[in-house]
Formats: structure tokens, sequence, C-alpha cells
């Protein structure tokens, strides 16, 4: 068994486009929920409007791919309205089945045949990137989000960092989005904005008595989680293909551990949580088979690498009974008031 | 509740009224004016006002039995609940339609019967809600610490000077589930104070305080009158409404059926009818007050 | 200048960009299929075929590709009649429909002249461990399979109750649990998948004649599974005083554990329950029910009715509606809540494991996440019933299923659970407590 190889994978994910979408999203489902107490069980429709619109950006309407970008943002926005305008005013859990229910309308309407010609069905979208295409899938063209990267052809850092310029532009560029990302978080929740939401989360009849127009704010909280988890699609459609059968409720699921193994009511939860969760899983995916492999576990390799999804699982449940703060949590700011 | 206490003797505003005194009986100055205003749940009224009027800068407590409307008729005018019909109005303006926060900005301030304090946020974070004047809860302004940090600090001050008054000074750190339910009560009167309000309106300011703070609690609503602020209270406890409260308006089953000064309505057959037409198997210590009544979970 | 020109018009684009966005998706737009000879190259395994008038290819004729999962694909023969479809999944069924309508004028699928086989235009193929199936269509002069629009809503109709007959099995059990405990069970679907999964275990032990033994010991094992979630789980959760979004969010990492080890058991793809091929039997025109369907829904009304005699007579049914409309005076009146919610799990649990076992048959086929497919769906017929009332529940349920079903006849089959979806925010926005809730008295 390559031990050593296996950690070197693992530790590889700690820079993955991947991690950084999920610290993305987790960052709008903590302002969400973690802040702003909006129980958001859709956040993968968000994800899949940042995607699907940068992409529907560059191949329907040919737009260059930095304004796309802004497609994909701006529908995350038209949508947190949609969705806001009536929903705002429904019980926790019920707006918990709204979201879920609309991030499954839109992964169906991406997802149906009428659709083809703009959204791929079930095929997704490929080859908006430019020359290079995207690394799983190689396409033609210019004037994509390839041909804007400034790093010369070559291999740089060390391992397990050792990639080729395309990855470390993705990489550079998905840091900058999540440093700028997790800045204007920690100012917004450190600020006199940020106690209004917190005190929302706690009681929206008392903000209100006390003036403050409650659904303007959470609507706010709403945009500007949602635009948090489109930019995590965006990262996701940066660095490889887009398709429906991603943006799935587990994906959301998979987020809410990331935000909740963190801590919900923090800033830096989401980006520690989703490290976490992504060397966890890279490590766990690996040493399993390694193991199911060598013969110290009776199961086929397949099986094996399944088993860090009922992981994933058990950690939830066990996260949200022992320690619903989070790993760096503050015990007495947990979120779970209601 | 001993007479050597200095708040013991209240100067009660009288003259009040205009006129002879009946339910609905006209205010010579008044800062809040209930119009036929009517709310049905299902098939129930539960609010059924036909006019009623409450006298600026004066105590007025809304006194009446479990199910009166007592809470129903505050959400009303506050905007928490809107009625079936009626026009009611804040200083002249007409307040029908309008949403709770903005009523709250108009200077109409409530607490809730069961005590609102936002558990995790501290003590401080509480009181500094309760300002109107922080630029920075606009989403923009909020990223740029130089547009609001001064009056943040300004805020700070005025709610250390309050709560000093409310003797929580030294727990403005602590988070407010760590307050006693009285505290509570405190902070949530202390925050209401934070907005500058003209009318407070405290829906069961005494309900579960222990009696140690219930005299600092009561001296409080005295100095709201003091400082120009009108209040209207509702209280199922007797002893405090004759006490504090200037004029009294007795509500049941939904309707106006009394006002007066507190020692007039006390005698009024409509209003010991109607505390004794529910509370018949009650003791009678609770009607004329000796015995406070253990509140319920939701009065309406 | 120039560079303000363009920026205002790159603007200008983007704008447009995004209301062009918005529109795609907000406007249920019926397109035009896509005209090709090869669908979904990408996808793995492929169903394919051709059409043929006396030997001869025929041009042009739309042929469609359903199967489980709501895939859906649609196909034009190419100028040699051939059309090919990738679709997902092997060892899987997939419906091909022949578009009689855009054949030339008088003809129409007959019968194959070396088999004798009777076609009609809608064919089930199977695409067995290779990945590959051929289906050809012979057509030549002779009467249109032309289903009429009667027959169509009508066999919609019936196969919508048979769907919502199944819904309302797991939506009463979800809707009683919600009702006593406030949990919004996500892993609810995985006590449906539970049912499908262990009768396909014990037929795979017992044997293909043994399922109604396997069926039988499926359910009580589903017993089972609801006594032991509620004692070693939500049972001490309710002990603990632990929160509804905490005990939501529990839900739904059981959810995750439970579906993830079913696919640890039976692995991805998707397997069938014996007899799932059993003949279909003509009613009446060209309405066809098989006999499957039949026995599903007259086990369906039976567990209902004596699910519905449960509920109103016995005393722990009427215990259970008692708490489900005001829990602590029902607790302050004497009721052992905990005892009641014990059973309501037990009979939740039975309830979803039928549905699920009939949802095998129904889809056709198991699938790990066959129980996750509907959970929406569920919630929708919940809620519309008004949460927590399992009357409602059942009402809501043979709603759904009849709109879902015959909402394919309007819309794209592919987007027959987006009718659903919307109504269950529709309910949610404007009439929270469901058709037959009570609206709470506010204040």
């Amino acid at each position: 068994m390559d031990f050593l190889g296996i950690l070197s994978s693992t530790a590889s994910f700690i820079l993955d486009p991947t991690t950084m979408a999920y610290a993305l999203a987790g960052l709008g489902l903590a302002i969400h929920f973690g802040f702003a107490g909006l129980l958001n069980m859709g956040m993968a429709g968000f994800m899949a409007l940042g995607a699907y619109g940068y992409a529907i950006g560059i191949l329907t309407f040919g737009l260059p791919w930095y304004l796309a970008a802004f497609v994909g943002i701006g529908a995350s926005i038209v949508f947190s309205l949609i969705l806001g305008i009536p929903t705002l005013r429904l019980r926790g859990d019920y707006l918990a089945i709204v979201t879920i229910a609309a991030a499954e309308i839109i992964r169906l309407l991406l997802l149906t045949a009428v659709f083809t010609d703009v959204t791929g069905s079930a095929d997704g979208l490929t080859g908006f990137n430019g020359t290079g295409g995207t690394v799983t899938n190689p396409t033609p063209g210019a004037g994509g989000f390839n041909d804007a990267n400034p790093i010369p052809s070559g291999e740089y850092g060390f391992e397990p960092f050792l990639d080729n310029e395309r990855t470390w532009f993705i990489r550079i560029v998905g840091m900058l989005i999540l440093v700028g990302a997790t800045f204007a978080v920690w100012r917004l929740v450190n600020s006199p904005w940020g106690r209004v939401i917190k005190g929302i989360r706690e009681d929206e009849d008392a903000v209100r008595s006390l003036g403050k127009n409650v659904f303007a704010y959470k609507m706010q909280a709403l945009v500007i989680g949602g635009v948090l988890g489109s930019l995590g699609g965006l990262l996701l459609a940066l660095s490889t293909n887009v398709n429906s059968s991603v943006y799935v409720t587990s994906l959301t699921f998979f987020i809410w551990t990331a935000l909740l193994l963190g801590g919900a009511a923090t800033v830096f939860g989401p980006l520690v949580g989703s490290v976490i969760f992504w060397t966890l899983q890279a490590f766990l995916g690996l040493v399993f088979p390694a193991l199911a492999k060598a013969g110290l576990l009776p199961f086929t390799g397949i099986q094996a690498a399944q088993i860090r999804f009922i992981i994933v699982g058990v950690i939830l449940v066990l996260l949200v009974i022992f320690r619903p703060q989070g790993i760096f949590g503050n015990k007495k700011e947990l979120t779970f008031v209601k | 509740m001993s007479s050597s206490s200095q708040s013991s003797t209240p100067i009660k505003s009288t003259g009040l009224h205009v006129g002879e005194i009946k339910p609905g009986v006209a205010k010579k100055d008044p800062i809040l004016v209930a119009d036929g205003v009517r709310r049905q749940f299902g098939g129930l009224v539960a609010v059924d006002v036909a006019h009623v009027e409450i006298p600026r800068n004066a105590i007025t407590a809304l006194i009446g039995p479990n199910g009166a409307g007592k809470t129903t008729f505050f959400n009303l005018l506050t905007g928490f609940d809107t009625p079936n019909e009626g026009k009611w109005s804040f200083n002249g303006k007409s307040l029908a339609g309008v949403s709770a926060f903005k009523v709250a900005r108009m200077g109409l301030i409530r607490t809730f019967q069961l005590t609102k304090a936002l558990a995790l946020l501290s003590v401080m974070d509480n009181m500094k809600l309760g300002s109107t004047e922080q630029p920075g809860e606009k989403l923009g302004a909020s990223l740029f610490p130089f547009i609001w940090k001064k009056k943040d600090e300004e805020i700070e001050a005025q709610a250390i000077e309050i709560l000093t008054r409310f003797k929580l000074d030294t727990k403005k750190d602590d988070f407010a589930a760590s307050l006693s339910g009285g505290q509570r009560k405190l902070l949530e009167m202390a925050r209401a104070l934070m907005t500058k309000p003209e009318l407070v309106m405290l829906d069961e300011p005494m309900a579960g305080v222990n009696p140690a703070l219930t005299e600092s609690l009561l001296e409080h609503i005295l100095n709201l009158k003091k400082e120009g602020m009108t209040v209207l209270f509702v209280e199922h406890d007797m002893h405090m409404v004759r006490h504090i409260a200037d004029w009294v308006i007795v509500m049941a089953e939904g309707r106006v059926v009394a006002e007066g000064a507190p020692d007039e309505v006390m005698k009024n057959p409509a209003v010991i009818d109607a505390y004794l037409g529910s509370h018949q198997d009650t003791d009678l210590g609770t009607v004329t007050g000796r015995i406070t009544l253990p509140t319920k979970g939701k009065d309406s | 200048m120039n560079l303000t020109a363009t920026t205002r018009r790159a603007m200008g684009r983007l704008s447009a960009a995004v209301g062009a966005f918005v529109l795609a998706f907000g406007v249920l737009a019926l397109g035009a299929p896509a005209h090709a000879d090869v669908v979904n190259p990408e996808l793995p395994y492929k169903v394919s075929g051709n059409v043929q008038n006396e030997g001869i290819g025929v041009n042009g004729v739309l042929v469609t590709v359903t199967g489980g999962g709501g895939f859906s694909a649609e196909v034009s023969s190419d100028a040699e009649g051939k059309w090919t479809v990738g679709v997902p999944e092997r060892n899987a069924d997939y419906t091909v429909t022949v578009d009689e309508s855009t054949l030339p004028d008088g003809i129409a699928v007959v019968d194959n002249p070396e088999t004798e086989f009777v076609e009609s235009n809608v064919q089930t193929v199977t695409v067995g461990p290779g990945g590959r199936v051929a289906m050809n269509f012979f057509i030549g002069q002779g009467e249109r399979n032309t289903v009429s629009m009667v027959d169509q809503i009508v066999q919609r109709l019936i196969s919508g109750l048979n769907f919502g007959l199944m819904l309302a099995l797991a939506s009463v059990g979800l809707s009683l649990i919600y009702g006593t405990t406030g949990i919004s069970n996500f892993a609810h679907a995985e006590m449906v998948t539970f049912g499908a999964v262990v009768t396909f275990g014990l037929v795979g032990i017992l044997g293909d004649s043994a399922l109604p033994i396997a069926i039988v010991l499926a359910i009580v094992l589903s017993a089972g599974l609801g006594w032991g979630l509620d004692a070693g789980l939500w049972k001490p959760l309710r002990k603990r005083n632990t929160g509804l979004v905490q005990l939501m969010i529990v839900s739904i990492g059981l959810s995750l554990a439970i579906r993830y080890m079913y696919q640890f058991f039976i692995g991805g793809g998707t397997e069938q329950l014996p007899g799932s091929d059993a003949p279909q039997i003509a009613l009446f025109g060209s309405v066809k029910l098989s006999v499957v369907d039949m026995v599903s829904m007259c086990l369906s009304i039976l567990l209902i009715i004596i699910f519905g005699w449960w509920l109103t007579y016995t005393k722990i049914g009427k215990a259970t509606r008692a708490i489900s409309d005001n829990p602590s005076l029902a607790a302050a009146s004497g009721i052992d809540v905990d005892g009641v919610v014990r059973v309501v799990w037990v009979i939740g649990s039975v309830l979803a494991g039928f549905s699920g076992i009939l949802w095998a048959y129904f889809r056709p086929g198991i699938r790990w996440d066959m129980g996750g497919q509907i959970l929406l769906l569920i919630f929708a017929a919940t809620t519309l019933g008004g949460l927590g009332t399992a009357y409602g529940a059942l009402i809501g349920s043979i709603i759904v299923g009849i709109l879902v079903e015959a909402s394919s006849l309007i819309i794209p089959s592919d987007l027959k659970y987006v009718g659903a979806l919307v109504i269950l925010i529709g309910i949610l926005l404007f009439r929270p407590q469901g058709i037959f809730g009570r609206k709470e008295r506010v204040g």
C-alpha cells in the first residue's frame, strides 16, 4: 500500500478548486443559516445557476468569459429575489422544503431534453473555457478563460502541488475570489448590518419592533449568500465541465456538512470545514480501496470507495447532536436556537 | 411594595378626559386613537373596539381577563397583525396598513409578553440594535467601518448610560441568554428606550419578574412618563395598576367595557362583572390584586 | 468614447443575457426535439434500431426512448432509417415509442414479417449486461396504433391513481411522524427504499418463487427498522430536547448514511424484482394494466383502509390524532406520548417499506436512491393535504400522483415532477396549512 502516495493525493485537495467551491458555497450558507437563520436547503440550485449561467453566457450568448461570469451571478440574484419575495415570511422548516424543491426544479429544467440546445440536457456543457478547454475535456477555441492565463506554460510548485499553468491559474483565481469573499463576509458580520441579521436569527419580531425592515435584511442576506453560492458554481465551471448531475440535493447536504464541521456562525468555519471535508473524503476514498486491495478489508474496491459517503452521513448526524457549534465555533454562539 | 419607597407616591396625571366618563371617552390630547378596529379569527371575534383614545404623557393601563383581546389589540396597533376592519392613528397619522417596523420608526415601540431578548447576542449588541441612527446598518455602508465607527461609539455611550440606570451595565458583555427572566424584561425595556420612543407599549411587564425587581421596574415605568413619554401597558396585577396608572381601560371579550381613573374604574360594576365572569372559580385574591396571577403562556 | 460605447454595448448584452437566461428557465417552452440520428453519444450504453418499410429505411421518424430516473430522449431516424440513443444505465428497461404521426401517410407499425410477433408502436426493451440493445420497427400498410385522447387520459389517470396510492403509503407515515414529533424526516426516503432492497435481498436468498414470503419478511424488518430508529436515535434526541431544525439535519445525515449503505450493498445499478415483466392486460380500448399494477393497487387500498380503521377506531390511533392535534394537552391527559410515538414510527416504517416494494414495480427497478427520487413528491403530497394530518396526506398523494402522471400528456415527461414541485411551493406559500389543515389562530 502506497501510504505516502495517498497522503500526497489527499494533501492536493487542500488547493483543489472543488474545495474552494465548497468553501464559497459554505460561506454563503453561513450567511444564510449561521448569521441570518435562513434554512436554505437549495444551495445546489444557486451553484448550478452560477456554473450554467457562465457556460451558457459563453456558448449561447457569445459573451467574453469575464462577462459571462456575471450572467451566473445575475441569475442567482434573480433566483434569490423570485424565491425570497414570497418565501421569506415562511417558518424555518417550510423555507427548507421550498428551497430544496426550487433547487430541484432548476436541476430538472437543466436536465430536460426541452432545452437541449442551451443546456446540453443530460450531457451538460463543455468547451466553454477556450484554448485547452477544461482539464478533462480539452477543446480548441480562443478568447476563453484559459487564454487569459498570464502564466507561461510549464510545471510549477512542489509535490503534492506540482501542476501545470492551467491548474495554477484556476487555483489563483479561486484563491482571490475566496479571500475577497471571506474578507467581505468578515466585514459584514462584524458591522452593524451583521448585528441586525444576527438579531433576526434570534427573533425577527423583536428586531421588527425596533424599527428594522426585517424583510429587506433577510432578502439582502439571501442574495449575498446566493451570490457566494453562484461563485462556488462558477469556480467549478472554470475548472471542469458543467453537468446537472453534479447539482443534486446531495451537494447541498455535503456543503451543510462542511459548514457544520467548521462552525455555522463563523467566518472561517466554511473554509476550514471544506478543507477538512475534502481531505477526509479524498483520504478515505483512497485508503479504503487500498486496504481492500491489500486484502485487509473484505470488500470490493468499489464498495470500499463508497464507505466514505456513509461516514459523511454519520459525521453529519454526530456533529449536529454533539457539537452543533462546529469544531471551531463558540459553544455560546451555536446557531440552533429555534 | 413598601410605602417608604420614593416611587410609591407617583404624581398622578388627572383631567385627561373630555366630558362624561364612558367607554371611548375623548381625551384632551390623545396620542393614539383607534376607531372601529375589529379582528376575527374564524368565527371568533377577538377584538372589536368601537373607539378608544390613549392620553399623551400619561400612564394608561389596559386590563381585562384572559382572552379579552389585549395582546391582539397590541398586535393590531403596532402592525404585527392586521385587523379585518378599522382605522387607527398615531399623532394624527393613520397607521392602517403600515408595517410593524415603520410603526416602530414613527416612535411607537412595544415589548412582548414573552420576553424577546436576543439570546445569543451580547447585552450591548441588544442595546445597540435599538438605536435608529446607525448608518452602518445599511448594507453598503457596513463594509466601510470609517462610516459607522464613530456613531457606534456614541451609541455605546448612550447604551451604557441607559444600562447603568437599569443596573445592567456590569452585564454588558454577557450573552442575553445568561440573564434572569426579570433582567431580560429590563433589557427589553432598556432596548426599547434606545429607539427614543414617544409611546411605549408594554405587554405584561411584570409577568414572571421576581418581587425584588418589581419595584425597580415600576420606577422605570414612572420615569418614562417623567421624561415625557407616554406609556400604555397590559397588566394583570391590579395593585400595580392602581399604583402607577393615570388612566385605566378595561377590555372584555374584545370590547372596551369601561374607562376611567384607577380608583373609579375598580368600583365599576362592569369591571367587577368582567373579572368575576371569568374568574368565578379562582381565588378572589387574584381579582383584587393581592395575589398575582400566574401568567399564562399566551394571551390573546 | 469608443471604449464607453463598447462597455455600454457589453453591458446591454449582459443584461439581455441575464434576461434571456431567466426567460429560458421561466417559460416552459415546448422546444422542438433535437433532430439527429445519434442522441447522447457520450452515455455508456446504447439503444438503437431502424425503422423499415418493406426493407427500406424510413427517414425522419421520431422515436422516443424513456427510462427510469426521468430519463428521456428523442431521436429521428436517418436516411437509412437508423437511430441510436445513448442511455445512462444497463440492466435497465427502456420504453421505445415511435411517433406514428411522423410516419408517411397511410402506413403504421405492423407485425414483424419474420416472427409474426405483434408489435405496437410502443415497446419495452431491456439493456442487458452487454450495454446494447436493438429495437427494429417494421411498418407497412395497416391501421395505425393511434391511442385516442380519451384512452390516453384514462391510462394516465389509472397510472396516476396507482402511483398516488403508492405515494400515499409513504406520505401518511411521514405525516404522522411529523404530526407527533415535529420532525421533517428526510430519511423517510430511505425507509421507502428499505422495503424494496430487503425484498430484493431476500429473493436472492430464498429464490424467486418465495416472493410473497420475502415481501412479508421485508415488512416485518421494516417494522424493526422503525422501532430501532426511534429507540436508538429519535427517542434519545427527544429526551435531550433537541431542536426541530437540528432533528431535521440529523434526518438528512441519517438519510445520506443509509442511502450510501444501500449503494455499498447493491451497487449503483438498477435491479429487478421477480414479476416486474408481468404481461399487460388490455382493459378497454388501448388501456392496459399489468397484473402487478392491479395487485399493487388492491393491496394499497387494503392497507390504507386498515390504516384508516386503526387511526379512527383504535385507542392508539385516537391517541395518535390527539398528539398530532396538541401534544402537551395529550400528554397532560395521560396519554403515553413516547409509547404512541414508538408505534407511529413502526407503522410509518411499515407503510413506507411496503410503498418501496410497490415503487420498485412501478419505476420499475430497485436502486439505492429510489426513495430519494420521490422524497420531494412525498413531501409535496403531505404538505398539500396539510402537514400532520394523515387523511390529508392520503388525498394529497392521490392528487400528486395523478397530477404527475397526467401532466406528461401536456409537458415533456422528463419535466413531470416539476409540476408537483411547483404545487408544493405554491401550497407552502399560499395555504401552508394544506387543503384540509385548519388555519391556526395567530397571536
